[in-house]
């Protein structure tokens, strides 16, 4: 089935299925104002999984240590019983689950092949393989999540940024886009030639929608004790614009690829000990706010909580997913079956491109079987073991992690939901987890330093998810270099925390004031993680 | 001499035993190095002989280029399936030798952007009304828009082919050349879905003064290229593995290493790479196409190289293409000093699923391609290579079994209370 330019542009956020909405608008309308007024209460304010024994018990073992002088148990095993123990290279973040079962694990696998593979531009021969863009930042999911690590900026002028892209987002601009965000149906808008992002790459015969500049200015920093970091500050622009100017109310949001591991786990917190820790109205006094991301499923429109995503945008793996293959490889799912991907109706050439769809194998470009296969994969990717947990300079560093107050965002622990099913409908091996991801999963104003002016859904520019920080010393086991922060501008871990402000400023202050040697022994315990 | 130095005198002596009669010479335990060193050894014959049937090849295209007929298109295509051969062994190397696996996607890379290469069918799909894209191809233009900028394609150098054409570098790159690239060029699409048939390409493709599809000098500079970065990318890979090359030195750096990249690429081709990519997801989506070589409906004798690679990790023998047999000191040496039941297990296990390749090869010469073979309601084809997939993924189970019994597994971890026992998590009561 062939969607052509008579598809109208999807807003960003807009639930998958827009052939129901406009017969079910009008009630979703006054459904959502109640849900709006309310809609942190709506969340349930307790776990109810648990029987209130095992509720104690939870608490307890994710209560925040006081002893630095040895290990806390069960720490080392930072994802739980799916913790990956195998032996540190480069392809550490790319290990299964350690508890799937063989069917499971060839599930895992069959989606690994999936997350690898190099999509090309119809028609081909490989008639389940086309489809790619037309407009696209990437080809495979790989290219940007390279070996399941994290993305990094361009490193040389011209060349296709690939595992950076830029998002295009403006506010709203009329009272029916303000209720669209209102209601949670919008994040932003999009740009009206093109669309929710910049792809810098498309099929042969078809012209890229330009590039992304990319300079640094540099910013020296004196620490306590008199050492001097170098931060670099990034200015994004576009250049070669094929399809004529950007509108200016866009703003440009560079955005690296995080990484892969623990999403699974992630989604298995519960909704009531994240918002635990919301803070909103900072009615304690911490100047510490963390607000929650209220976004809506793709499938069922439900309000739900967002925690995938730099702005916590998505709710859900499969809908982070379904977004990625969309926007950045222009791969169609059930999903977001648009298979023109992020071509808008200005970019006739790109709309008249032929698509990959081949009805035998379903009404979208990636056969049905691929999005549950890649989420799953996804939901599985383990997180490895730490290494020297017990080590007092490691004990040292995270004594400081939690004294210069670190702690108050990047959550030690949490213990995953119990009984629940997996994507793929059986008992979820995330099921009861022990795990430290070192993250609330709220969005924290962090301040002007890092904002990018631009706002989605709940999120200002300044609001950032707290991203979780486990792994984070494999980067450059894994991924050959070190980027960090939303764009990448980190070059190590110093320069990120040091990127820190807003709520986070007394932390990052509390950290440029340590003597050097506590400096170090944080940062050995980041390596750690 | 080299050889003497690392082996040491006793071991170099049953060695040459065992290379004489073709038989182990007595149960003496190879040291790891050894062990390594004959995998290298073995790498190197393999990437050797890949690199000799692929000059054959290239010859074969001179042949066809300097007199395109049916005779000379007909001996270009059986030279590529020969160059294949030696090549499906050596891809049990890939997994746990990172210089191969970063190596691999400019020979191997798949599947192909075939209408960036040359003509496609225009009754593809169907938008045959919005077809113009189509002369998007390279053979076809001389200047092309890659990513919106004007690219000059007037020569389509080797140099062009890797550099230009494809980013270089990244690792989307190198999807027009490589070993399907030169297939796509030999045979063209397979239109026959999944019924009998593989690509149908014409001879006079390539003759310039009875071209058929136009621009026959321009694809015949394409095939040239194409074959001539083949040829280079595998002297490149085989010099790596010579005794002092990269490769070579990688793997004798840590014996421990080395031993689990041996493993490593054992089990990565059988449950993931074979029985998963390449089988089990074509099953799964009965794509006609979602197969290895689908233009020369080669795939099943893919299959059955990887295997028998596989097996040859483990064993330590290989039959190089001129005849020559070579044997040595291998895992299943080591395996059967530690545990002689799991070595008969993994041999066991390793031969089931070369018995299931064959049969798969055998149903592919005799009764109908891979592409028919997995066709939805193809009971007895999808049966077939089903076998083939359980017989991977049961040696998968073994191999596991290897690297425990070889101490090869899990890192110990250290450090907390909870890593005397890895396995403590926090449990329900």
């Amino acid at each position: 089935m062939r969607k052509g330019a008579a598809t109208p542009l999807p807003m960003t956020g807009l639930p998958a299925n827009r052939t129901l909405l406009p017969a079910i608008a009008a009630g979703f309308l006054i459904f959502s104002i109640t849900l709006a007024a309310a809609d942190i209460l709506s969340f349930p304010s307790s776990r109810t999984d648990l029987s209130p024994e095992e509720l104690k018990r939870v608490h307890d073992v994710v209560s925040p240590t006081g002893n630095f002088l040895k290990a806390e148990p069960y720490e080392a095993m930072q994802g739980g019983a799916l913790t990956a123990i195998d032996k540190v290279n480069r392809d550490i973040f790319s290990k299964p689950s350690a508890s799937l079962n063989q069917e499971q694990g060839q599930d895992f696998h069959l989606g690994n092949a999936l997350f690898r593979k190099l999509w090309v531009s119809a028609p081909s021969s490989t008639q389940a393989s086309d489809g790619l863009g037309p407009l696209f930042n990437a080809r495979s999911c790989q290219s940007c999540h390279i070996r399941d690590g994290r993305g990094h900026p361009p490193e040389e002028a011209g060349a296709a940024a690939t595992s950076m892209v830029l998002r295009l987002a403006r506010t709203a601009a009329t009272p029916e886009e303000e209720q669209a965000v209102r209601d949670f149906h919008a994040l932003n808008f999009p740009d009206s030639t093109y669309g929710v992002q910049l792809q810098d790459l498309a099929v042969p015969g078809l012209a890229a929608e330009g590039k992304i500049t990319l300079s640094y200015s540099e910013e020296a920093v004196t620490l306590a004790g008199g050492e001097t970091v170098i931060l670099r500050k990034p200015q994004y622009g576009v250049s070669d614009l094929a399809y004529g100017p950007i509108d200016a109310s866009i703003t440009l949001s560079a955005r690296i690829a995080p990484p892969m591991i623990g999403v699974g786990l992630i989604e298995a917190i519960p909704d009531a000990d994240i918002l635990a820790n919301a803070d909103p109205d900072d009615k304690k006094g911490t100047g510490i706010r963390g607000r929650p991301a209220i976004v809506r499923d793709h499938r069922t429109g439900q309000l739900t909580l967002g925690r995938f995503g730099w702005k916590a945008q998505n709710a859900t793996v499969r809908d982070q997913v379904a977004d990625a293959f969309s926007i950045d490889i222009g791969i169609s799912t059930p999903d977001r079956p648009n298979s023109h991907g992020d071509c808008t109706p200005k970019e006739t050439r790109c709309l008249s491109v032929p698509t990959g769809v081949q009805k035998r194998l379903g009404d979208t470009e990636a056969p049905d079987a691929v999005l549950p296969l890649v989420t799953f994969y996804s939901e599985n990717l383990a997180v490895p073991a730490r290494r020297g947990t017990g080590s007092s300079d490691v004990l040292h560093g995270k004594e400081m992690f939690y004294r210069s107050g670190c702690v108050a965002c990047h959550t030690p622990k949490f213990v995953t939901r119990d009984g629940i099913k997996g994507s793929d409908g059986k008992d979820s091996p995330q099921a009861f987890q022990l795990i430290w991801p070192y993250s609330d999963f709220l969005l924290h104003d962090m301040g002007e330093g890092l904002s990018d002016g631009q706002q989605v859904g709940v999120a200002s520019g300044r609001d950032w998810r707290t991203p979780p920080l486990w792994g984070i010393g494999l980067t450059q086991t894994v991924s050959g270099q070190q980027a960090y922060l939303h764009d990448g501008r980190g070059r190590t871990l110093t320069e990120a925390i040091l990127w820190h402000g807003g709520e986070a400023e007394k932390a990052r202050n509390a950290f440029a004031d340590l003597s050097k040697e506590d400096r170090q022994a944080l940062i050995n315990f980041l390596e750690s993680l | 001499m080299k050889l003497k130095i690392n082996f040491g005198a006793a071991l170099a002596v049953a060695i040459t035993a065992t290379a004489a009669s073709g038989l182990p010479a007595f149960a003496a335990t190879p040291e790891p190095a050894a062990v390594l060193k004959h995998y290298t050894k073995l790498a190197h014959a393999k990437y050797q002989d890949a690199l000799t049937a692929a000059q054959s090849l290239d010859k074969a295209i001179d042949a066809l280029l300097a007199e395109p007929s049916d005779k000379t298109l007909k001996a270009a295509r059986a030279a590529w399936i020969k160059a294949r051969v030696p090549y499906a062994q050596t891809e049990v190397y890939r997994f746990g030798n990172p210089i191969v696996d970063d190596w691999e996607g400019q020979v191997n890379s798949w599947p192909l952007d075939e209408g960036l290469i040359d003509y496609v069918d225009a009754s593809y799909g169907t938008e045959s009304d919005e077809n113009a894209l189509y002369v998007a191809n390279v053979i076809a233009n001389k200047t092309i828009k890659i990513n919106g900028k004007d690219v000059d394609a007037s020569h389509l150098t080797p140099e062009f082919l890797s550099g230009t054409l494809h980013k270089a570098g990244g690792v989307e790159a190198n999807v027009a050349t490589g070993y399907h690239a030169v297939e796509f060029l030999l045979w063209g699409q397979d239109l026959h879905g999944t019924g009998p048939g593989a690509g149908e390409r014409p001879a006079t493709d390539y003759d310039p003064k009875n071209c058929t599809h136009d621009n026959c000098d321009r694809r015949a500079e394409y095939l040239k290229s194409a074959s001539t970065l083949l040829v280079a990318n595998l002297k490149d890979m085989a010099d790596k593995w010579a005794p002092e090359g990269e490769a070579t030195k990688h793997v004798e750096a840590d014996p421990k290493a080395g031993l689990t990249a041996i493993l490593t690429g054992m089990g990565s081709l059988s449950y993931g790479e074979v029985a998963g990519e390449r089988m089990k997801l074509g099953l799964l989506l009965h794509d006609p196409e979602e197969e290895q070589d689908c233009f020369s409906d080669n795939t099943y004798n893919e299959h059955n190289g990887d295997a028998i690679g596989i097996a040859s990790a483990y064993n330590g023998n290989y039959t190089r293409i001129d005849g020559t047999r070579m044997n040595g000191p291998s895992l299943h040496d080591l395996v059967k000093a530690k545990d002689p039941a799991l070595d008969k297990e993994m041999e066991g296990k390793l031969d089931t699923t070369l018995d299931a390749m064959k049969a798969l090869v055998h149903r592919g010469e005799t009764v109908e391609k891979y592409d028919q073979m997995i066709a939805e309601g193809n009971k007895e084809g999808n049966a077939t290579i089903q076998k083939a997939i359980d017989g991977l993924l049961d040696q998968t189970k073994s191999i596991q079994r290897v690297i425990a019994a070889l101490d090869l597994g899990a890192i110990k971890l250290e450090g907390s209370d909870s890593l005397d026992n890895p396995n403590s998590v926090f449990k329900k009561k």
